[in-house]
């Protein structure tokens, strides 16, 4: 629900970069929403090519890197993947003996800029 | 303008501050050569970067000045402000508090705690969903709150939105009303898995309703094993001593 905030976080971020490095427009960029972050991949997209116009950053392409939900079961003694980032249970013994590694972040992981 | 909600920044206002605003307009194009060869810049930098360093700088805040700051999340109408009410009759007499009130709109909120004599100040984020670490700043600097003094930040009705936004609170406080539904915890796990402490409120209507305490209770230690949790009735007082004491408590922790 917060995504147009969050957008708008993220070109300032870009916009800064690419003024640094002389850009004339940016035409990509690599952002990664973690699996725990509360981030709607499709209303991230929505908001973002709205958030991108009259800026540096119009048109460009945005490639959204979704990680799955990472966990350690130390019952199991190994790596598991979540069901859903919202019931911590191990999917494989049901424990609830877990260590969550998967972000709740978003991050800019690189633009594409000339 | 976001698909869900409307949300947008832009008719922010916070009580006493000219012209509030969370961003900046600038748009400094530049228009260097014609088929300039693309290049690849690594940023590697989290989006909420910039309301994580302001969270930092209000925390630093509070701890500098011995400030217990508790940031009140819920969905709309679980009794946030009846609750604070109640809690600042009880408490305003021995400790100095203060309180950040967010809303879309209004000032009814900050008018309710002002009647009790706690000075108070209202943010309205206009089509905002929740309140950043950058207008609880701000508002700040208006209220002033005394060194050693309790600051109680209710945030914009949402159980969305504020679970991501840091405030630079000591902890976040869901607030649960038993009208609502035993299952909001797991409907909406960030917020519950984002607080310390859950507060049942409105508990005196539990004979008139089917909600399930203990499965209320089980939901919620779902997403936080960690989670603790208060019953009671702003309205009757019924435990507000349990939750007067778990104040005590983090103000001398």
């Amino acid at each position: 629900m917060h995504e147009i905030t969050l957008c708008q976080y993220a070109l300032e971020t870009m916009e800064r970069f690419a003024r640094q490095n002389n850009a004339r427009r940016i035409t990509a960029v690599w952002i990664e929403v973690g699996a725990f972050s509360c981030v709607e991949a499709e209303a991230l997209r929505f908001c973002f090519d709205v958030a991108c116009r009259e800026t540096l950053a119009q048109g460009c392409v945005l490639h959204l890197e979704t990680p799955a939900a990472e966990s350690w079961c130390h019952d199991c003694q190994q790596e598991i993947t979540l069901l859903s980032p919202g019931v911590l249970l191990c999917p494989q013994c049901g424990g609830r003996n877990l260590r969550v590694v998967a972000d709740d972040g978003m991050k800019i992981k690189r633009i594409e800029i000339e | 303008m976001c698909s869900t909600c409307g949300c947008a920044s832009g008719e922010l206002r916070i009580e006493g501050v000219e012209g509030a605003h969370s961003h900046d307009h600038q748009h400094d194009h530049h228009h260097g050569l014609p088929f300039a060869p693309r290049r690849l810049v690594d940023i590697e930098m989290d989006i909420l970067a910039k309301n994580n360093h302001i969270a930092a700088h209000n925390r630093a805040h509070f701890a500098a000045a011995s400030v217990l700051a508790l940031n009140l999340v819920s969905s709309p109408g679980s009794g946030k402000t009846t609750l604070l009410t109640q809690t600042l009759i009880r408490l305003a007499s021995q400790v100095s508090c203060a309180v950040v009130e967010g809303d879309q709109q209004t000032t009814n909120d900050a008018d309710r705690i002002r009647a009790t004599g706690v000075p108070a100040i209202q943010v309205n984020t206009g089509k905002g969903c929740h309140l950043d670490a950058q207008m609880v700043h701000d508002a700040l600097h208006q209220l002033k709150p005394q060194d050693r003094s309790l600051l109680f930040i209710e945030n914009v009705g949402n159980l969305v939105c504020p679970a991501s936004f840091d405030l630079g609170e000591r902890h976040k406080v869901a607030v649960l009303s038993v009208t609502e539904g035993e299952d909001k915890p797991l409907k909406y796990p960030h917020m519950f898995a984002a607080s310390s402490l859950m507060i049942l409120n409105k508990i005196d209507l539990l004979p008139y309703l089917s909600f399930d305490v203990e499965a209320c209770v089980r939901n919620a230690r779902q997403v936080n094993p960690d989670i603790e949790v208060i019953q009671l009735s702003a309205t009757t007082g019924a435990g507000m001593d349990r939750w007067l004491a778990w104040l005590e408590q983090q103000r001398c922790a």
